[in-house]
């Protein structure tokens, strides 16, 4: 994901690069008359309009079909494996620090005391999931770890001064 | 009805408290930049401050430059609103002291008492320090923020005052009878619905961010005054939202203003512009769900409501505004000096940095890269390539010593440092983002230090095109007071 949001963010940003510098290198020789230009402009900003709804409207609507929210997404099979979550300030404490891989998993996150965000860290260092930590409240990850190994969980909401250091670990299969 | 003949407009000179607010804001701006230095040579470990001082530097960082641009920002919309309506100095002025007030007390709260709980302050972190900071150290930086506040609330009110009485109903500010019935050519000029925009959403905005603020400074003394997180937190992030947004949409003002008289063009106030702020008067109150996907907690169709006005909110700034600007520089002999290049390259920041900030609102990718660097990453690219721009842009025209004064190489220079700088800076993030680094972290794993290495390298650079920008117009404020011709005329085809 993170991959496509880049790639996708770089091209939307070139395309806009390329259009300023197109406008600059062809702002020298001036075009009296204002009114004509503005119809042809009008026109051009009629058509790049919908050439941009048309790409972002799907693109919105796309995005909505797969959200963290509920359970649904979540591929494996099985019964949840539930992990009970509690952010301190300034480590964390679960219930339960090793799962089993392609069987799905509820991570029900809460707080004692200020916001935290509760990050998973894949072993390649990517973040693959995350939810606030509240207090007062529980949020729950629906996730199904792919492959074996040791995910690294981050804090992901600044707690104060040793937000960097509330690091802990969650191990998938017997690793 | 739509004429394209340019009337032109005087240049005039800037009233005292403009400058004084354009001075105080050169001075924040280049402390809190080397500020944001310090964070990034402590990232790559270029030098060893340590997680306290960090996260100190970090709370002032956040706080001073949300406020100094609020600052530059007001100072803009100031300058050419009061050629339309009626504004009070006094008022302007009152704003300035609260604000060096909230200043001063924000100072004493970081550096006497140890306050570090981000410019955010979500709560209950203020109130729960671990013993790093006392109860008072975290009223004087709440303090300071309502003080600072309680100052952008009598600006509005008496810019919304102005407005009214000049225009009859802040609905006709914002063009409304031209945008719902038939254009007669009389909705009022970019400047005023700019304002009128701005004065609407910060006030609902800043009444807010008081409430919480209230609320928890009486929380502070009095614990059994419970407050709920999450609504604290959606108050919190709708004021900063808000109040952060409002900013830009305040500088903006600067290029509708400035690029005509460079270009011999007019921009219109017709029925797509007024569309486009009625609806970004809409918008920015009700996209702050996006700030909050993470937070589960809330109802599914809150946030997807912050899912679908980021992807919206990004055709005002593309197709109308940034595409206005594109339109009125395209074939018009435009002369570029310091000002104008300022000026169009902010339209540039802007829309090049609503791109990764719309893409960060989409939910599934917010699951993987909400508070990574991404987020300063977008951030910074409008604020800086984007609103900061329009400010120096603001600076060099009120300080150009007359229309045909040429730049010296040493500001051309600048211009292209600030550029560079700012990008590849701004990248950097982007990048560390994409790799999954955290925000606000003193300390970065092994696997982050390059990028915040080479990012140092930017800033340097950035800080140092600053560094000319400050100086030229702090040795020429001189001038920026007198009425005269700075806006250089296009080339005509004629000549």
């Amino acid at each position: 994901m993170q991959e496509t949001a880049w790639q996708v963010s770089l091209v939307l940003m070139l395309m806009i690069t390329f259009g300023v510098v197109f406008v600059a290198i062809n702002s020298g020789k001036r075009e009296e008359e204002y009114g004509p230009l503005v119809k042809r402009a009008y026109s051009f900003r009629t058509k790049l309009f919908w050439a941009v709804a048309l790409v972002f409207f799907p693109a919105m609507i796309y995005n909505l079909f797969d959200l963290p929210y509920s359970a649904k997404a979540v591929a494996g099979s099985g019964p949840a494996q539930v992990i009970n979550v509690t952010g301190h300030m300034w480590y964390w404490e679960m219930d339960r620090d090793q799962v089993e891989p392609n069987q799905p998993v509820d991570i029900r996150v809460t707080s004692a005391d200020v916001n935290h965000g509760f990050g998973i860290y894949d072993p390649d260092l990517h973040l693959i999931a995350q939810t606030q930590a509240m207090p007062g409240y529980t949020n729950v990850i629906h996730i199904t770890f792919p492959r074996e190994g040791t995910y690294r969980v981050l804090c992901m909401e600044y707690c104060g001064v040793a937000h960097h250091n509330m690091m802990t670990e969650i191990k998938v299969g017997k690793s | 009805m739509a004429t394209y003949t340019y009337t032109p407009v005087p240049d005039q000179g800037a009233k005292a408290g403009v400058l004084a607010y354009l001075v105080v804001s050169c001075v924040v701006l280049l402390l809190m930049m080397l500020f944001g230095l310090l964070m990034r040579m402590e990232q790559a470990q270029m030098i060893s401050i340590g997680a306290l001082w960090f996260y100190k530097i970090m709370t002032l960082h956040g706080a001073g430059m949300v406020g100094i641009v609020a600052l530059a920002g007001a100072a803009i919309m100031w300058h050419f609103l009061r050629q339309y309506v009626d504004l009070s100095t006094g008022i302007f002025m009152a704003n300035l002291i609260l604000f060096l007030t909230g200043v001063v007390m924000i100072l004493a709260s970081v550096l006497l008492g140890d306050f570090h709980a981000a410019w955010t302050f979500l709560f209950p972190l203020p109130s729960t320090s671990m013993g790093m900071w006392s109860p008072g150290a975290a009223a004087l930086f709440m303090g300071g923020l309502l003080v600072i506040g309680v100052g952008f609330v009598l600006l509005h009110l008496d810019i919304a005052r102005a407005i009214i009485s000049r225009y009859g109903g802040l609905g006709r500010g914002l063009g409304w009878p031209q945008l719902f019935g038939p254009d007669d050519g009389n909705a009022p000029p970019p400047a005023v619905v700019a304002s009128t925009m701005v004065t609407i959403v910060n006030l609902v905005g800043l009444v807010a961010g008081a409430s919480i603020l209230v609320m928890m400074l009486v929380n502070l003394y009095v614990p059994s005054f419970e407050i709920d997180p999450l609504l604290a937190k959606g108050m919190i992030y709708f004021f900063g939202h808000v109040f952060i947004n409002a900013v830009i949409y305040m500088a903006v003002i600067a290029v509708y203003e400035i690029l005509p008289r460079y270009t011999q063009r007019p921009w219109k106030s017709n029925k797509v512009f007024l569309a486009s702020w009625t609806a970004s008067t809409i918008m920015v109150m009700f996209i702050f769900p996006h700030h909050l996907l993470m937070d589960y907690a809330f109802p599914k169709w809150f946030l997807i409501m912050g899912h679908i006005i980021g992807y919206l909110n990004t055709f005002p700034i593309l197709i109308v505004t940034g595409y206005g600007a594109m339109m009125i520089v395209y074939r018009s002999g435009i002369r570029w000096d310091m000002c104008s290049r300022l000026l169009f390259v902010s339209l540039f920041g802007w829309a090049v940095g609503a791109m990764p900030a719309f893409i960060d609102g989409t939910i599934t990718v917010n699951y993987v890269m909400h508070n990574t660097l991404w987020v300063p990453g977008h951030f910074h690219t409008y604020l800086l390539l984007g609103m900061v721009a329009m400010v120096f842009g603001f600076m060099y025209y009120l300080t150009k010593p007359n229309e045909n004064a040429p730049d010296s190489a040493l500001d051309i220079a600048a211009f292209w440092g600030f550029v560079i700088g700012t990008l590849g800076f701004t990248m950097s993030f982007l990048y560390s983002g994409k790799i999954s680094a955290p925000r606000r972290y003193a300390e970065h794993l092994p696997e982050w230090v390059p990028y915040d290495k080479i990012a140092s390298y930017f800033v340097i650079l950035l800080i140092a095109s600053v560094l000319v920008f400050i100086f030229r117009f702090l040795t020429r404020l001189g001038l920026a007071s007198r009425d005269y011709q700075r806006a250089s005329l296009a080339r005509s085809m004629a000549t």
